[in-house]
């Protein structure tokens, strides 16, 4: 018990001593992001805007039209999409960080989680503050009239899904970037995976689309994808909040907390068994 | 606290020259299936022990790939020893390499603070030592250009000036006294001097054995990833000289 005591002590002694520097490599991601293009972090609010509106008019005559569950279109899409690029961009840093600093990891001592956690929290950084071309997005419709979204005090119940989404995009990456280091190959597959993930995921279209019955096989695996509870969440807190208990899946939110903690957990592990032989392999 | 800055003890290194640089998972099962995986191990460091009073600087000799900067890489933590540990008090400024934290895409400004957070140094404590630091490396107007921009003169004399303004207990230093120009260099001794007087400990690699004996109380002899001498630098580097030349 005292052993553990002292262990966990070191670590968190550990931790504290290099926080200032896990502060200077989630500021540099962000800075480095948009340094040298002309609208600089405008980008965060036009990037995701741009795609949303692609999508809207790509998908718009298929998906938008004639189903009642999908309120307004455009918002429904940037509501999955904000989310959903999040998880991605953030595991997919996370991936890479390791090799991409591979010069510092061979000449300094960092404690080498700091690399992976950084890129985690500075694509959350980044997702914070493309929130509000969701606002932005909301108040022009509503103040145009065209489906207006009534957002009710539910809202703040997407700090739910976006907390777990996070926990969940830690571990995830902290696996990636264990194995991204001794099989390079993971990082082409984990782009094709995440192509197939944003299919897999409620994003352009409403489930009722698929027309797979309530409680059918089909649909139960779908929902295996921690992103298909996530995403419903978040919607279920931004568009639909006047029905909110109906359309806030209590068994999906158990299920999606607890899948991101196991992730954060085997990350961990993996991460802290293999750190060691790192340098051996960048 | 400990007497000790730096403990090796019974430190060695294996390295596994055919499972390195296998990095793609084809590879990998086609060795594993060869049974290629296992073959080659070399050892870089075999049982080297010795302790490091504070205070003391110890010169490191010995020809090359005797081992000499996997030793001061396990001091510095960056490589874990397969067998034995490494314990070091205070705050190490390594400097393997000058400028190894630097990131080449931001400024000499950016990278300052970025450089002394590695060593865990905050933002407000660096801001303090601001001034100091750009004067010292002479960089003037470049410190807010981009480091990709900068010679590797510039860089080098931007790393040193970080990692000696922070005052740094122990210094772990790969030959890299040849920094910059000739004022320049005379200006770096000048510093390291008074960080000596002040009593950091310093771990000096060198083949030189002239500035070891100038520099260092200390010295090592290291042949094949084996301590063969450690004790006063005098006798060490007369040591070593008969062993360069009976090579």
């Amino acid at each position: 018990m005292n052993r553990i005591r002292t262990a966990a002590r070191s670590h968190i002694d550990n931790f504290m001593k290099y926080r200032f520097l896990l502060r200077e490599l989630v500021n540099k991601n962000i800075k480095l992001q948009y340094r040298s293009s002309v609208l600089g972090i405008f980008w965060t609010f036009l990037q995701p805007l741009l795609t949303m509106i692609v999508l809207a008019f790509v998908f718009m005559n298929v998906f938008g039209k004639d189903s009642s569950k999908v309120v307004n279109y455009p918002v429904y899409l940037l509501c999955g999409r904000l989310l959903f690029n999040f998880y991605t961009t953030a595991t997919k840093r996370a991936m890479t960080s390791i090799r991409r600093q591979s010069s510092m990891i061979k000449k300094v001592y960092v404690p080498k989680y700091i690399y992976p956690l950084s890129a985690v929290l500075s694509s959350f950084v980044t997702f914070l503050i493309s929130l509000t071309v969701l606002v932005v997005v909301i108040l022009f419709f509503n103040l145009r009239g065209m489906d207006p979204i009534s957002v009710t005090w539910r809202v703040v119940y997407i700090i739910v899904p976006i907390l777990i989404t996070l926990v969940l995009s830690l571990g995830v990456g902290m696996i990636l970037a264990t194995v991204s280091v001794f099989f390079k190959d993971v990082e082409n597959l984990y782009d094709v995976f995440c192509l197939l993930l944003f299919y897999l995921t409620p994003i352009v279209y409403h489930p009722s689309r698929l027309n797979f019955v309530e409680g059918s096989l089909q649909l139960r695996i779908l929902k295996l994808n921690p992103l298909y509870g996530l995403v419903g969440m978040f919607r279920a807190a931004v568009i639909w909040g006047k029905d909110f208990s109906h359309n806030w899946d209590m068994v999906l939110m158990y299920y999606t907390s607890i899948f991101a903690v196991v992730m954060l957990v085997v990350g961990f592990w993996l991460f802290y068994r293999y750190q060691d032989k790192f340098i051996l392999h960048i | 606290m400990g007497k000790y800055a730096i403990e090796a003890d019974h430190v060695s290194m294996r390295f596994n020259l055919n499972k390195e640089g296998v990095d793609s998972a084809k590879e990998y099962f086609i060795r594993l299936v060869k049974r290629e995986l296992h073959y080659n191990e070399f050892w870089a460091l075999k049982d080297v022990s010795f302790k490091l009073k504070k205070g003391d600087r110890m010169g490191v000799m010995g020809f090359n790939g005797a081992g000499k900067s996997t030793l001061l890489k396990t001091i510095a933590g960056v490589l874990k020893p397969t067998q034995g540990r490494v314990h070091t008090e205070g705050i190490i400024a390594p400097m393997l390499e000058l400028g190894a934290g630097f990131d080449s895409n931001y400024s000499g400004r950016e990278n300052i603070f970025l450089y002394a957070a590695t060593m865990g140094f905050s933002r407000k404590f660096i801001q303090e030592k601001y001034d100091e630091i750009v004067e010292f490396s002479e960089l003037g107007d470049f410190i807010d250009a981009p480091i990709k921009s900068y010679s590797s003169g510039m860089r080098s004399r931007l790393g040193f000036s970080i990692a000696t303004s922070v005052k740094p207990e122990v210094l772990i230093l790969d030959e890299v006294l040849s920094v910059g120009d000739a004022a320049f260099k005379e200006k770096s001794e000048r510093r390291l001097e008074s960080l000596m007087s002040d009593g950091v400990t310093v771990l000096f690699v060198s083949h030189s054995t002239d500035r070891v004996e100038r520099i260092c109380n200390k010295a090592i002899i290291l042949t094949q990833g084996q301590l063969v001498a450690n004790g006063d630098s005098a006798d060490v580097c007369a040591l070593y000289r008969n062993m360069v030349l009976d090579k």
